[in-house]
C-alpha cells in the first residue's frame, strides 16, 4: 500500500514509540482509576472502560489534572453557558447542582449525563433532539469536539502549510520536501489507489470530499492512540461516524445520474411484476450502506479502545483479587498484549481510514457510472 | 445504551468541522496541491516525451550523417577513379603523340638526308664532268704520246683532283 524506505529501521522506531507509549499508558490509566474508584472500593473494569470509551465533559489527563469544559445548553427557557467545574466539589467529583442565573435551570450531572431538576430535586428534562419541557438540546464542547477541534487544526496546519509550499513552487517544479514529502504519497495514494480506480474519469469532483473524509479519520484514530491527551474517541463514537457516513450517503444521492436513479426504479433484467417487491430492496440497499460504513467506523476504533483497556484492567482485577504479587507478574502479559494491540490499532487506524474513504469512493463511482 | 446513541451535540460540531474543513481545505489546499502535483507529473511526461524526441533527432541526424558520410565517400572515391583515369589517358595521348612527333621528325630528317644525297649526288656528277673535262683536256695536251704516258696523266689528274 504504502512503501517505506527503511522499512525495518521504521519498525524498530515505530515499535520504540509504541512502547514508551504503552508504558505511559499504562501509568495514565492507573492512576486515572485510583482516583475515580479508590482500591477500596473495588476495581469496576467496565466502568473504567465506558469512562474512556465514552465522550465526557471534562479532558481528564490523571488525577488532579483535568479540564472542565465548557457546556452550552438550548433548552426551553433559552441558552445557559457555563463550565463544567460549576458541578466539582472540591475532591474533583461532579456532586454538585448548577442553577443558571439567566433562565434559572438547575442542573446536575448524573453519572456524566445532565439533567435538568425542578425545585424538588427531580429530574424533569434529559438531553435529546428537541427542545420541549422534558428535552434540551446540548451542544457542549465535549472532550471529542475539543478532539475534532484538534483534528480540524491539524490538518489545516499541515495542508495549508504544504499547499502554500506548492504554491511557491516547491514540490511543482522541484521535489517535494519537509512535510509535503510525508503527504504527497497519501494523497497520491488516494487519488491512484481510491479514487481513480473507484469512480473513473470523473474522480477529480471527488478528490477534496475523499481526502477530506480520509485524513479526518486517520488523525482522528491516532488522536485516539495517543495517550495522556484525555483518552479521545473520536471516530470510535458514532455521532461523528454517523455524520461522515450520512455525508458520504448526501454526496452519493446528490451525484447520482439518471442510470443511477433507474438501477434502483428499474433493475435491468427484473420482470415487471417482481418490481414492487425490488423497489423495497433497493431503497433497503441505498440506505444500509451509510449505516454499515457508520457501524464499521464506530465498531472498529471502539473495539481496539475496549481491548487495549482490558488489557491494562485485567491487572487491576488480579490486583483486587490476588493481591500486588499476582498483579505484576499479569502485568508483563497485558503489556505485551497491549504492545500488540497498540501496533495493530496503528494498522487499523490506517486501514479504517482507507477502507471508508474507499467504500465512499465506490459509492460514489456507482452513483456516476455511465450506464450503457 | 450510551455508546450507541448518537448526541446532538457532537453530531451539530462534527458536522460544522467536516464542512469547514472540506470546504476550506477544498479552495485552499486539496486544489492546490492536486493542481501543483498534476502540473509536475504533467512536466515530467512532457520532459520525458521530450528527451525521447531528442533522442530520436538525434538517432535521426546520426543516420543522416552516416548517410551524408558515405555519399561524400562514394564521391570522393569517384573522383579519384575519373583523376586516374584521366591521368592515364592524357599520359597515353602523350606518349602517342610523342611517337608520332618522333616519326614524323625522322621521316623529315630522311626526307632531308635523302635530298641532300640526290643534291649532292647531282653535285658529284657535276664535279666528275668537270673532272673528266680537265682530264680529258690534260690527256689532250699531252698530245697523247704513250698509252703509259696517257695513263700516268689520268693517275695523276686524278690524285690532283681532291673532293671537298
Amino acid at each position: 500500500m504504502l512503501e517505506f524506505r527503511g522499512f525495518k529501521s521504521k519498525i524498530q522506531r515505530i515499535f520504540f514509540v509504541l512502547i514508551v507509549q504503552l508504558f505511559v499508558v499504562s501509568a495514565g490509566f492507573a492512576s486515572d482509576h485510583n482516583d475515580s474508584t479508590s482500591v477500596s472500593e473495588g476495581f469496576n473494569a467496565g466502568e473504567m472502560i465506558m469512562h474512556h470509551v465514552l465522550d465526557a465533559n471534562e479532558i481528564h489527563i490523571f488525577d488532579g489534572l483535568s479540564f472542565p469544559l465548557p457546556i452550552l445548553l438550548y433548552t426551553a427557557n433559552g441558552f445557559d453557558v457555563f463550565s463544567y467545574g460549576q458541578f466539582l466539589d472540591a475532591h474533583h467529583h461532579p456532586t454538585l447542582d448548577y442553577t443558571s442565573p439567566s433562565t434559572g435551570n438547575t442542573y446536575r450531572s448524573n453519572h456524566g449525563h445532565l439533567v435538568q431538576l425542578n425545585e424538588s430535586g427531580e429530574e424533569i428534562a434529559h438531553s435529546g433532539w428537541g427542545v420541549n419541557d422534558h428535552s434540551f438540546v446540548d451542544f457542549s464542547i465535549t472532550k471529542n469536539v475539543v478532539g475534532i477541534f484538534i483534528v480540524l487544526i491539524v490538518m489545516f496546519l499541515v495542508f495549508l502549510s504544504s499547499a502554500k509550499a506548492y504554491s511557491k513552487g516547491i514540490g511543482r517544479t522541484s521535489a517535494p520536501k519537509g512535510v509535503q514529502s510525508f503527504l504527497e504519497p497519501m494523497i497520491l495514494f488516494i487519488r491512484d489507489e481510491v479514487a481513480r480506480p473507484s469512480i473513473g474519469k470523473k474522480y477529480e469532483r471527488f478528490m477534496p470530499f475523499l481526502l477530506s473524509i480520509f485524513f479526518f479519520i486517520w488523525i482522528g484514530n491516532i488522536l485516539g492512540l495517543i495517550p495522556f491527551i484525555g483518552g479521545l474517541n473520536i471516530t470510535g463514537n458514532i455521532a461523528v461516524t454517523l455524520v461522515l457516513a450520512t455525508l458520504t450517503f448526501i454526496v452519493t444521492i446528490f451525484s447520482g445520474n439518471k442510470g443511477f436513479w433507474m438501477h434502483i426504479v428499474q433493475p435491468p433484467g427484473v420482470p415487471a411484476w417482481l418490481l414492487p417487491i425490488m423497489w423495497p430492496i433497493e431503497i433497503i440497499g441505498v440506505i444500509s450502506k451509510p449505516i454499515v460504513l457508520t457501524l464499521r467506523l464506530f465498531a472498529n476504533i471502539t473495539a481496539g479502545h475496549i481491548i487495549i483497556l482490558s488489557f491494562t484492567g485485567l491487572i487491576f482485577i488480579f490486583y483486587n483479587s490476588s493481591g500486588a504479587g499476582v498483579a505484576y507478574g499479569v502485568s508483563v502479559g497485558s503489556v505485551l498484549f497491549s504492545v500488540f494491540m497498540l501496533s495493530l490499532e496503528l494498522l487499523v487506524a490506517f486501514l479504517q481510514a482507507y477502507v471508508f474513504t474507499l467504500l465512499s469512493a465506490i459509492y460514489f463511482g456507482q452513483a456516476v457510472e455511465d450506464h450503457h | 445504551m450510551d455508546l450507541v446513541t448518537p448526541g446532538f451535540g457532537l453530531v451539530f460540531w462534527t458536522t460544522l468541522s467536516f464542512l469547514i474543513i472540506i470546504f476550506l481545505l477544498g479552495k485552499f489546499a486539496w486544489s492546490p496541491i492536486l493542481k501543483a502535483i498534476k502540473e509536475r507529473e504533467d512536466t515530467i511526461q512532457l520532459a520525458i516525451e521530450s528527451a525521447e524526441k531528442a533522442k530520436e533527432e538525434m538517432r535521426k541526424l546520426k543516420d543522416s550523417n552516416d548517410a551524408l558520410l558515405q555519399a561524400a565517400r562514394e564521391e570522393r572515391d569517384k573522383l579519384m577513379k575519373e583523376a586516374r583515369d584521366t591521368k592515364d589517358q592524357i599520359i597515353s595521348e602523350a606518349k602517342t603523340k610523342a611517337k608520332e612527333e618522333a616519326e614524323k621528325i625522322v621521316t623529315a630528317s630522311r626526307e632531308e638526308i635523302r635530298n641532300e644525297k640526290a643534291k649532292a649526288i647531282i653535285e658529284l656528277k657535276d664535279k666528275v664532268a668537270e673532272i673528266s673535262f680537265e682530264i680529258a683536256e690534260k690527256v689532250l695536251s699531252e698530245k697523247l704520246s704513250s698509252s703509259d704516258k696517257q695513263s700516268d696523266t689520268v693517275k695523276r689528274a686524278l690524285s690532283e683532283i681532291r673532293f671537298n
